[in-house]
């Protein structure tokens, strides 16, 4: 069965998320629509969605540093793990969904017919993981930290470091895509598609903070990013609808 | 409803960028022994009427958007979200030059009473902040299009935004548009 039951997700704060259209970020003038969103009541359509397995992700899946690399070698680098615990809005885990990320290599180039930055390739990086939660909604990736790269925005734009991530959860309501950046880089409050965040506090939420305590000695440093989908809306018994 | 004040703020989304490829669609990207692409079958070989769908998706200038990846759900041809060996999702990609999409899978069933049939869209690109929700429904379902509570919603000079033409046998035609005149509608879900 996709999705748990029929109840509905709280809506999304429009507030909080970025809005279609962020001019300092220069693709979203001919891309965001004009119109505002049309509110959908809850449907079966959304309040379920596609389930995954381990079929679907392979051990060593999440190991960046080994998925593309030829045998005993490795992806160039500094080494990181980024971790942390999927739960909804309550704050209970998301177990077995499905993330999936994506991630410049260390010199800030992706392996992508489209990417023709100058930095070179690493023939043992391909930059694409993917992982299910665990029980407690955990999730864990190994690779590299990326580098930061230059885009055509203005003539000096410069992405901080960052991944892309994509999240599932259990209804197709909750469908995420994110990035996460990495603690201390000074690029993050120049970019543009960080600022199209109107909130500074939701600015902050995709900064992944160094967590020593998940490092691995001698091998890898570590950084946390928790992720949070969309919640069960309350019930009518525990708060009164909106307005009253 | 009212918010919470104890409750948890969800995840801000950021674009998925012109590269959501690498992770999404990696062998499109032109990566090969990574990983494999998932969501390159909707329906497998489930039972129902095979149909084609092909369209694109539209700036506001009236380019193609050839870098936007779209994904597909949808219920089987009973009706039923998630039955056991259907998974009813997938991925579309469009050609990288001219922005045409097409994917295959079969015509969903009603999902309950005076429900059209219809499948849901959404829409990642470099230049969306965050997914755009959106359905598609069959131009030759008439009748339960004109039943249907969801289109009832929509103004009647948009309604059509939201539905196929049909496109010789079995096929059917959706362009999305993001901007502009006939700007599709998309949702709040
Ligand atoms: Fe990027």
């Amino acid at each position: 069965m996709g999705g748990q039951g029929d109840m509905a997700f709280t809506p999304r704060d429009w507030g909080w998320q970025p809005p279609a259209l962020t001019p300092e970020y220069r693709t979203t003038v001919a891309r965001a629509p004009a119109n505002p969103l049309l509110r959908l009541p809850p449907t079966p359509s959304e309040l379920s969605g596609p389930v995954f397995g381990h079929g679907d992700v392979a051990a060593g899946d999440n190991d960046l540093l080994h998925n593309h690399a030829a045998p005993g070698q490795s992806a160039i680098g500094e080494r990181i793990i980024l971790h942390g615990r999927v739960v909804d809005q309550d704050g209970r885990p998301v177990p077995g969904t499905l993330i999936e990320v994506w991630q410049a290599n260390a010199g800030g180039r992706y392996r992508h017919r489209v990417d023709g930055y100058l930095a070179a390739l690493d023939p043992n990086f391909a930059g694409c993981g993917r992982v299910l939660t665990g029980a407690d909604g955990a999730y864990s990736f190994h690779t590299v930290k990326p580098g930061a790269y230059p885009w055509p925005n203005s003539a000096n734009s410069w992405r901080p470091a960052h991944i892309h991530l994509s999240i599932f959860g259990t209804a197709f309501a909750q469908r995420l895509i994110t990035q996460c950046y990495f603690q201390g880089d000074p690029l993050i409050p120049h970019c543009a598609i960080v600022r199209a965040l109107p909130d500074p506090a939701a600015r902050d939420r995709l900064v992944a903070r160094l967590d020593l305590e998940a490092t691995v000695p001698f091998d890898s440093v570590a950084y946390r990013f928790d992720i949070v989908l969309r919640g069960r809306a309350a019930t009518v018994f525990e708060n009164r609808p909106e307005g009253m | 409803m009212a918010e919470r004040s104890d409750r948890l703020r969800e995840t801000p989304s950021q674009t998925a960028g012109p590269y959501v490829h690498i992770g999404l669609a990696p062998t499109a990207a032109g990566i090969d022994g990574a990983l494999a692409d998932l969501g390159r079958e909707i329906a497998g070989d489930a039972q129902g009427a095979r149909i084609t769908v092909s369209g694109r998706v539209i700036d506001g200038k009236g380019a193609p958007v050839a870098d936007a990846l779209i994904e597909v759900w949808q219920a089987d041809a009973a009706g039923r979200y998630g039955a056991e060996g259907f998974r009813g999702w997938g991925r579309v990609i469009p050609d990288f030059e001219t922005g045409e999409w097409r994917f295959d899978t079969i015509r969903p069933g009603s999902t309950g009473p005076g429900i059209a049939p219809h499948l849901t869209l959404w829409i990642v690109a470099r230049g969306i902040n965050i997914g755009l929700h959106t359905r598609l429904y069959f131009g030759d379902e008439g009748a339960a299009n004109d039943a249907d509570p969801v289109l009832a919603l929509v103004p009647d000079g948009r309604r059509g935004t939201l539905i196929a033409a049909p496109d010789g046998p079995d096929a059917y035609r959706f362009d999305i548009h993001l901007q502009g005149e006939d700007e599709t509608v998309f949702f709040d879900a």
